[in-house]
């Protein structure tokens, strides 16, 4: 039997990454802004969700993707706020939402709609940062519970995230948490990362937050505006 | 810690790739692993016994060649490798980085019969 070498060159997770770069197009081209929202378990991902919708509906249309390795808890209680329109999508035995998941999932809303789309993933502090979904921004939390060293246990996410948000501020009292050092190991591993102290319990800090996402909005629509 | 989504995406690849080249057997895939792709070969291995069974890559021998990261200090601007997420410049001692490579994953080649 002839033995025959073939050079394949080729990314594992490139068909991700082609799926990824597809929902992004039919993302621009309906004009609608993605965030990515990662975090542990627990961080507050879904409070930041209801929070913001509750101070951004009606003027900014918001839709969300909510990924979770089961139930429906988080998807219902967001429909509850104002009937945003959610997607769950839920991963038995999985660790992270993918591109493909996103694409199923948009084929379920309607675009037109919607100028934001919030795509909770699944809680989990490795993972979810190497998968590109599509988006046009990820942004992390980490409460303030978890503790300031998580930068140099998991240091992947920190590297990705365009947005970090230290959440449960309300509670750095009765934490050791050093947000000087935090913010120091943080901006080591990326130097574009834009930090908000915030506490999604008490609406601390969350205006910053609010303006920033306004100010996305409006450069995804003047860009395609000048297309 | 996501080795079966890994595995199952190259096995596919791979398994593509032998199909055009009117392949019947897959006997070697290699693998280009960075070092901060967060990919762990022992539980690749394991998985793609599971994932490769009854298809033409059912015996083929796994192997991973890894790739040292290559970061940017920001504070003494100096290239330097690095492992297990061992990030610190070693020439300074700070913790600035910026990431140059280390994040790539992919199918090198394939023996095929």
């Amino acid at each position: 039997m002839t033995v025959k070498v073939l050079t394949i060159r080729a990314d594992v997770l490139g068909a991700n990454k082609e799926k990824a770069k597809r929902n992004k197009d039919r993302l621009d081209k309906h004009r609608v802004l993605a965030i990515n929202v990662m975090s542990s378990p627990g961080a507050g991902k879904t409070s930041l969700i209801m929070q913001t919708i509750n101070r951004l509906m009606p003027k900014t249309r918001i839709a969300v993707i909510e990924g979770d390795i089961a139930s429906r808890i988080d998807a219902d209680k967001i429909h509850q706020q104002q009937g945003v329109p959610v997607i769950q999508v839920n991963i038995p035995g999985g660790c992270h939402l993918d591109a493909n998941m996103i694409e199923v999932a948009l084929n379920s809303l309607t675009l037109e709609e919607i100028d934001l789309l919030l795509i909770e993933n699944v809680g989990n502090l490795v993972c979810p940062a190497e998968f590109d979904l599509g988006e046009h921004k990820k942004v992390m939390l980490l409460s303030a519970p978890e503790g300031d060293d998580k930068p140099y246990k998991y240091p992947l996410m920190f590297t990705e995230a365009d947005v970090l948000l230290l959440n449960k501020i309300d509670l750095l009292p009765y934490t050791d948490f050093n947000i000087t050092a935090f913010i120091q190991s943080v901006t080591g591993l990326n130097a574009s990362v834009k930090i908000f102290q915030v506490s999604c319990k008490n609406g601390e800090g969350l205006e910053l937050w609010y303006s920033w996402i306004h100010a996305e909005v409006k450069r995804l629509k003047d860009t395609a505006v000048r297309r | 810690m996501h080795e079966a989504f890994f595995t199952k995406g190259f096995l596919s690849l791979v398994l593509d790739r032998a199909k055009e080249a009117q392949a019947s057997k897959i006997t070697k895939i290699s693998i280009i692993v960075g070092g901060l792709s967060g990919i762990v070969p022992e539980c690749v291995e394991l998985q793609f016994k599971i994932f490769s069974k009854n298809t033409i890559a059912d015996k083929a021998e796994v192997t991973f060649q890894h790739l040292p990261a290559r970061l940017r200090c920001r504070e003494c601007d100096i290239a330097y490798s690095c492992d297990n997420f061992d990030l610190d410049c070693p020439r300074c001692g700070h913790r600035k980085i910026e990431i140059l490579s280390g994040r790539e994953c992919y199918v090198d080649s394939i023996e095929v019969e």
